[in-house]
């Protein structure tokens, strides 16, 4: 009961933020016409923002939002650690690497999906290794520092790449991949992104069970039929490709999939499969917010969507970290 | 006294500096480069930037192809045994002070803003390479330049649009050439002078022409922006082929004046 509750609640909340999105922008556009816009009514300059510039922007900011909140969820889930988090371990950096490598070497332009299956080959890498040194037992020690040592490669890589470019704006952009950003993204962002994005998605869905199953121990999952090697294979495969899309088009969000889980497990009673789809639906609403925040508080800055997660995410890090000391202590 | 003058219309003849002036003259930015070059003697002009062979950033880049390029460093351009060199105001402080310090003469250009400031700076760069004579010659061509094609009547509203969202108004020499070309310039409608334009802001001011640079070879982010689809959709958007005629005072700007004229009379 309770968790169908918060699920319709959080459905509304993203409603409502996709709504506020639409509205909120850098020109002062009334509701009605806004909305009417929209539907391609009424000033054709008005239509042009509303369907090319905002439309995009709000809907890529639910479906990276959707991508990084399920993909935390299904890796803290199966690693059994409130750490794991594609931004924090790595596999959001990686990549943004893959992303970088697509488009400066020209293989982006090779056929249309080159970009985000580049870019979630990359995540699929992080995601193998980390499955691979955090073990089955998911320790945490290891999964933070292996994290570190993947995400600071894939940083260093990407400033190599981009500064090896003789596009001189190259270096600029090391800011939007290290750090992301839905802004000025069109329709054509947004149909690239968004079916390899929901295709990973449904893969994370199809865990559910047996995640909930793994809260009793991999040997009991076993026992109650779970494939633990499909299990894993589930989640890296669905965690690349949602978070390697989301990447490949927005940039190297952090903090997402480590908040959102973070915030809604009690809601869930702590059972991992339920809180894959309202990680989802909290991942959407968190971006969608963060964006508005990146409108209204700095509207001619262009301040990045990373910059405002960090400042949200870094500080709860740090708090999930204390606890987990206390508990080992 | 009549050997001295021999020798001086020998000089002018043969294109060798006057006395007194400069022999080995080293430049340190693109801008300079091409000034110099245009009224340097022969030999005179030892070195230039390495962005003066990058037809991108220079518009006399094949001319230039012969003068070796140097890095920028101190320790480089100390090694050449300049008599001059000539910077940018943005040419990095710490390399202009260390040459200074090191007893060099260092002449900064700051960057023009103004068709007026292009022959002030015409005559000044003559004047240190003891090159008047070409100097003038080099001002009453530009300056006929410019009366033979006078501004377009009723010339479209355009808006710039770099990478990045930024753009050009006021005082700026983008929005000089745009006056000289008849076209008006929404940004310095709108006041600004170097900014940045939200795409929303740059759609709702409903331009009749867009010009944004030719893009680079590698593709970023930055650089995708002036494609966005709701710019196409707005107006038509072309392209500045000859994006380095654009940015230093030379006869090269007459070209950028042209081409802006061609652009708009094409979009109508």
């Amino acid at each position: 009961m309770m968790r169908a509750v918060t699920l319709a609640a959080l459905s509304a909340l993203v409603v409502l933020m996709i709504g506020a999105s639409l509205l909120v922008g850098y020109a002062p556009l009334r509701p009605g016409p806004a909305l009417a816009a929209l539907f391609g009514q009424g000033d054709p300059l008005t239509v042009i923002v509303m369907q090319d510039i905002r439309l995009p922007r709000a809907c890529l900011a639910a479906v990276v939002g959707a991508a990084l909140g399920m993909s935390g969820a299904a890796m803290q889930g199966l690693l059994r650690n409130p750490l794991a988090e594609p931004g924090l371990i790595g596999v959001s950096g990686s990549a943004a690497l893959g992303a970088v490598i697509a488009l400066q070497t020209g293989l982006a332009g090779a056929f249309a999906l080159a970009l985000p299956l580049t870019a979630l080959v990359f995540a699929a890498g992080a995601v193998a290794l980390l499955l691979l040194l955090a073990g089955s037992r998911g320790g945490s020690l290891t999964l933070i520092l292996a994290g570190i040592a993947v995400s600071a490669l894939a940083g260093a890589l990407t400033s190599l790449v981009l500064n090896l470019s003789p596009n001189p704006y190259a270096a600029a952009e090391v800011v939007f991949w290290l750090l992301g950003s839905v802004a000025d993204r069109s329709m054509e962002h947004v149909s690239l992104a968004a079916p390899l994005i929901l295709a990973g998605l449904a893969v994370l869905a199809l865990t559910a069970r047996g995640l909930d199953a793994l809260t009793l121990g991999e040997d009991a999952a076993e026992a109650l039929g779970v494939s633990m090697a499909r299990l894993r294979l589930q989640v890296l495969v669905g965690t690349a490709a949602a978070v390697g899309a989301a990447t490949a088009v927005a940039g190297a969000i952090g903090f997402v999939g480590l908040v959102v889980p973070h915030l809604l497990r009690p809601l869930m009673r702590a059972r991992p499969g339920a809180l894959l789809a309202a990680s989802a639906l909290g991942g959407a609403a968190m971006v969608l917010a963060a964006d508005l925040a990146v409108r209204l508080i700095l509207p001619d800055r262009d301040l990045k969507l990373g910059v405002v997660m960090a400042l949200i995410g870094a500080p709860l890090f740090l708090h999930l970290i204390f606890r987990t000391r206390k508990e080992l202590a | 006294m009549r050997f001295g003058a021999a020798l001086a219309i020998a000089g002018a003849v043969l294109g060798v500096p006057a006395w007194g002036a400069p022999a080995r003259v080293v430049s340190l930015n693109v801008c300079t480069d091409q000034l110099a070059h245009l009224l340097a003697a022969p030999g005179q002009l030892i070195s230039v930037s390495a962005l003066a062979h990058d037809p991108r950033s220079s518009a006399y880049a094949d001319a230039l192809a012969d003068i070796p390029a140097n890095g920028g460093g101190a320790e480089e351009v100390v090694l050449l045994e300049p008599d001059l060199i000539l910077a940018g105001t943005f040419t990095t402080r710490a390399t202009v002070e260390m040459l200074e310090g090191l007893g060099h003469e260092v002449a900064l250009f700051p960057p023009v803003t103004s068709l007026s400031q292009v022959t002030e700076h015409m005559a000044r760069m003559g004047a240190l390479l003891g090159r008047e004579d070409a100097a003038r010659n080099l001002i009453a061509a530009f300056e006929a330049g410019l009366d033979r094609t006078p501004p377009l009547p009723d010339g479209p509203r355009t808006l710039l649009y770099y990478p990045m969202g930024s753009t050009a108004g006021r005082g700026t020499l983008a929005d000089a050439l745009m006056e000289a070309a008849g076209l008006t310039n929404i940004a310095a409608e709108m006041g600004l002078s170097y900014g940045t334009l939200q795409l929303e802001q740059a759609v709702l001011a409903a331009p009749d022409l867009i010009l944004t640079p030719a893009p680079y070879a590698r593709p970023t982010r930055a650089t995708d922006l002036p494609g966005h689809p709701a710019l196409r959709a707005v107006a038509p958007l072309r392209r500045i082929e000859a994006g380095a005629a654009w940015s230093c005072e030379t006869p090269a700007l007459l070209q950028a004046i042209a081409d802006l004229r061609a652009l708009a009379e094409d979009a109508r």
